[in-house]
């Protein structure tokens, strides 16, 4: 069996049956991401522990004992989640030194599951961010390209994957940042409904928005991660008590008579002419299958972008005032710490901790909030938020499932729109309504442009309706042009 | 209430610290007594991706005391965060309730000096306290334990006049809050914490003049001292065309002066916006009724009550309904006894002084309810007398014996049979020849005297009431 190139169920399967033993199949990554992961700098902390965690496992299977459906599974996490004993930076200097006392929900339903951790995975510094630039810990390189950016903010991941160092990744999705990386790097990535997932551990960006998802090589792969980490945790009050569906078995690529809704507003954009090719080839790869394309509109989308950067910058100051250097994390060095004004160690502490975007986005949200403004900003961000949520639930009384770009062009170089923050987050102007909506969202590979980067479907469902969107997935994975073609630097 | 021509206007907010077993959104114990840090998880000291889920039981206790205080409860209130930093405030914001405060529009009824006072309740919203900053010179160490404890926050409309008003308002909400076990009420403990807001304004200004926060002020005799200090204070300033500064003072009970905290223009911007990791809360309307339903019956209705059903002085009502545990006792002896004022008598007087020298709470009273009512209808049965009911009562105290058992081990029988108490009389009558004839002559002072020696003859047992009788007759 060729491990690299192999499937999270494939892998499990193995396992179970002892037709590999976990400790082979974590030797093979480990291997991997210590030959590689050099051109990629996608690895930020790596597990010492992996073998002996996969040995352990072994033991246990040996003993008839079932050790879960990812029995095995080498799963490389971004930072963003806790992760108990294993440093969790979220990217950023003010966390430079910190280890969870704790794993995040979804990471201990992981672990339960059987995989094994190989490490935490770069990404923008506290996910903010849509090339992995801001990260404190350097850039993380597109295995497709290294001198392009993998996006961001789960760029890591994406590029982790991509490169075949682990099975499977976890990423986190705010306005994009599981989808958009995902595209940039030519694998399936899910953002799924608010609520699904549970955000217990989950370093928070934005609270109303963040959701946990798959970073995986194909549309199974996802489906099944997506089993293990969804679902209702009392540790969460916005988690949803629905049961989780048994997306993985359910699969079937079948979308004879299933309504694809286009956006109009999606569609009149300026697209990379290799976009706008590869979404043109979707529609008519599911035309071809039967599916019935109709038109859809969701005017408000047009200001998604700075809603999102409203609400999102607003609860991420609040979100981020506990790094204060009281408690963990970094403190600014003082000669004579007690002759220091509590104002002075706060400013100097949190100057030093935090990047340039991040100081950026929570001076912003600072602002949104401001007695006087919060009206003007914070409160009418929300109302147009519902706004836009409306117009897609009205949308999908027409439709099963939206398909869209997920970008306007694929994956740009490293350093190109780093200086210039308002083209970075017009990044994020297909990607953020899903979240302001609280919809599932994904990204599959579709295409290649002429510079052989990869460029990703984004397909969009309504509330819990994951399984239709994964389907279309499966659909356009079984007939896409780029299946089995991969980055050259493995 | 006029002073120097001026009138007070203050209003009280009042932290009520929820008595429940875990914080407001962890499981993290509330203890007292824990060592420092001990009440601590991921959640109460906001450490990275932790998440806040509000407790059940401190919501139940919320919509009680906003019931008992009169208030409509809404249906969906709504969390924010309030947003500041401090070193004891862990996540950099105190989850509370802003805009959309769980309890709101309700009223509390009292007497001062007699007289009736409404004061209105604006709102009582619930929110998280923060930790404790003990600080030691150059350095400052926190404890967390506090940080997460449940609070509810209620507030009073300006509607107090006078440090006296002020002072039994707040006891008021104290007795409310204990009645219904949703907080211990202890003031040294910090369970209960007032701010007063106060200021004053000439006699029939209809405009208030600017306001003063005295806060954390930690009994009732200093809210009412602080408020009188600061009407005073503000008074001489406004008289000496000084304006009133807005400011938070604190009370400094040693040197009997409100002192300077911070003023206005140190005041934080808060930026309150509606806290994304919670829903808002919905609170059905069975949970509203299952509530109410489950309301104690509150002081001053049970003082009522016991004026009307069980004829009892409105002093007497008024002091057994001063705790609820007080009430329940007073109410189970008269049960028992079925003599209400009896009851009273020996629960105001007896009960209560043994218990203050003993430094006891009605709880712990050796005496139960049950057998002090027993012993009380032994008196009107007429087996014993009030005299030896004391030496009853007192042995009662000591053993926690029953009084029947009691009477009967020490042979404290009262002597109600007149042929026993006549042969007793004739004694007494027999050797005291001289005293017989001197009553005869006309001493009848020496009747008295009489009455003493048979007593005394009869160990203190013999009915008095027979005994005066009988002696009448044979003295005749």
């Amino acid at each position: 069996m060729d491990l690299t190139f192999a499937s999270i169920s494939d892998i499990a399967e193995a396992v179970q049956n002892k037709k590999v033993s976990a400790k082979e199949v974590a030797e093979h990554f480990a291997k991997r991401i210590a030959t590689l992961d050099e051109k990629l700098n996608s690895f930020t902390t790596k597990n010492d522990q992996a073998i002996k965690d996969a040995e352990a496992l072994d033991t246990r299977i040996a003993k008839g004992e079932n050790v879960g459906p990812l029995a095995g599974v080498p799963f490389g996490i971004k930072e963003m989640f806790c992760t108990k004993g294993l440093k969790t930076t979220a990217g950023s200097k003010i966390l430079e030194n910190f280890v969870p006392p704790y794993d995040a929900t979804v990471v201990a339903r992981l672990k339960a599951a059987g995989i094994v951790v190989m490490g935490k995975l770069n990404q923008d510094e506290f996910a903010m961010g849509s090339s992995n630039e801001t990260s404190f810990h350097g850039p993380t390189k597109n295995p497709w390209k290294l001198d392009c950016v993998p996006g961001g903010s789960s760029g890591g991941s994406a590029a982790a994957q991509a490169a075949r160092l682990v099975a499977g990744t976890l990423g986190t999705d705010t306005g994009g940042s599981i989808r958009q990386p995902a595209s940039f790097c030519g694998i399936v990535g899910v953002k799924p409904t608010y609520g699904r997932v549970s955000r217990y551990g989950i370093i928070a960006y934005a609270s109303s928005l963040d959701q946990a998802g798959p970073m995986v090589s194909s549309v199974k792969d996802a489906a099944l991660t997506m089993e293990v980490i969804s679902g209702f945790d009392s540790f969460d009050s916005t988690t949803t008590q629905r049961p989780v569906p048994a997306w993985s078995k359910n699969l079937k690529s079948d979308v004879k008579g299933m309504k694809i809704g286009l956006m109009k507003e999606y569609m009149s954009g300026s697209l990379h002419p290799d976009v706008q090719k590869t979404v043109e080839n979707s529609i008519e790869t599911l035309k071809k299958m039967g599916a019935e394309i109709v038109e859809v509109s969701v005017p408000m989308s047009e200001f998604a972008v700075p809603v999102y950067y409203l609400i999102a910058a607003s609860e991420a100051s609040s979100n981020l005032a506990r790094y204060d250097g009281v408690k963990y994390g970094h403190r600014a060095e003082f000669k004579n710490l007690s002759a220091v004004e509590l104002e002075t160690f706060y400013g100097k502490t949190r100057g030093e901790g935090f990047g340039k975007e991040v100081k950026r986005r929570i001076m912003l949200g600072t602002y949104c909030l401001s007695s006087g403004y919060y009206d003007a900003y914070y409160n009418k961000a929300g109302q147009v938020r519902r706004l836009i949520m409306n117009e897609y639930l009205e949308a999908f009384k027409k439709c099963d499932v939206i398909l869209s770009p997920v970008t306007t062009a694929p994956a740009f170089k490293i350093g190109e729109r780093i200086s210039d923050p308002l083209t970075m987050y017009l990044n994020d102007i297909f990607t953020t309504s899903t979240n302001l909506a609280g919809l599932p969202g994904m990204s599959v590979p579709f295409g290649l442009s002429q510079e052989n980067l990869p460029i990703g479907i984004q397909l969009t469902a309504s509330h819990f309706e994951e399984q239709k969107m994964l389907d279309v997935a499966f659909a356009l994975e079984s007939a896409s042009p780029v299946k089995g073609k991969n980055p050259h630097v493995i | 209430m006029s002073y120097r021509g001026y009138e007070a206007v203050i209003g009280i907010e009042i932290h009520v610290q929820l008595s429940t077993q875990s914080k407001i959104f962890s499981a993290d114990s509330t203890s007292f007594e824990a060592g420092d840090n001990e009440n601590t998880s991921p959640i109460s000291v906001g450490m990275p991706g932790s998440l806040p889920v509000v407790n059940k039981k401190a919501v139940e206790y919320s919509i009680k005391t906003g019931l008992a205080l009169g208030c409509d409860i809404r249906r969906k209130s709504v969390f924010a965060r309030k947003n500041y930093f401090y070193p004891d405030l862990p996540k950099g914001y105190q989850i509370s309730q802003y805009d959309q405060p769980l309890c709101e529009n309700g009223s509390v009824t009292f007497k001062v000096d007699g007289v009736e006072k409404t004061v209105s309740i604006t709102r009582a919203h619930m929110e998280e306290d923060a930790g404790k900053s003990n600080h030691h010179g150059d350095y400052t160490l926190i404890n967390y334990n506090r940080a997460g404890i449940p609070l509810l926050e209620v507030v009073s409309g300006p509607d107090i006049r006078s440090p006296a008003e002020a002072a039994e308002y707040a006891r008021t909400i104290r007795q409310i809050v204990r009645y219904l076990d949703v907080c211990d009420g202890n003031l040294e403990e910090g369970s209960l914490r007032c701010d007063c807001n106060v200021s004053v304004r000439k006699m029939g200004d209809p405009n208030f003049g600017t306001k003063v926060e005295i806060k954390n002020i930690n009994s009732f005799r200093f809210v009412e001292k602080a408020i009188e200090f600061e009407i005073e204070r503000q008074i001489d300033a406004v008289e000496r065309g000084e304006k009133i500064i807005q400011e938070t003072r604190l009370w400094d009970p040693d040197k009997n002066r409100t002192f300077s905290m911070r003023t206005k223009e140190d005041a934080q911007d808060y930026r309150y916006f509606p806290d994304p990791d919670l829903l808002p809360l919905t609170v059905s309307e069975a949970m509203i009724e299952q509530y109410r339903k489950e309301l104690p019956e509150l002081p001053i209705a049970r003082a009522k009550r016991f004026q009307e059903e069980h004829a009892l002085p409105e002093y007497d009502a008024t002091v057994l309904t001063t705790e609820k545990d007080l009430a329940d006792y007073y109410e189970e002896t008269a049960k028992e006894s079925n003599n209400f004022k009896a009851s009273s008598n020996w629960v105001m007087t007896e009960i209560l002084r043994e218990l203050k020298e003993a430094n006891k709470s009605i709880k712990d009273s050796p005496v139960r309810p049950k057998q002090l009512g027993q012993m009380i209808a032994m008196i009107d049965k007429g087996a014993i007398s009030g005299k030896i009911a004391k030496t009853v009562f007192q042995e009662m105290w000591q053993t926690g014996k029953e009084p029947a058992v009691i009477v009967k081990e020490k042979g404290l029988v009262q002597i109600s049979d007149p042929g026993a108490i006549e042969k007793i009389v004739e004694e007494v009558l027999a050797a005291n020849t001289k005293n017989v004839e001197e009553y005869k002559l006309g001493k009848k002072a020496v009747f008295g005297f009489f009455v003493g020696a048979v007593m005394k003859a009869s160990k203190g047992q013999a009915n008095p009431e027979l005994v005066n009788k009988i002696l009448q007759e044979k003295l005749k």
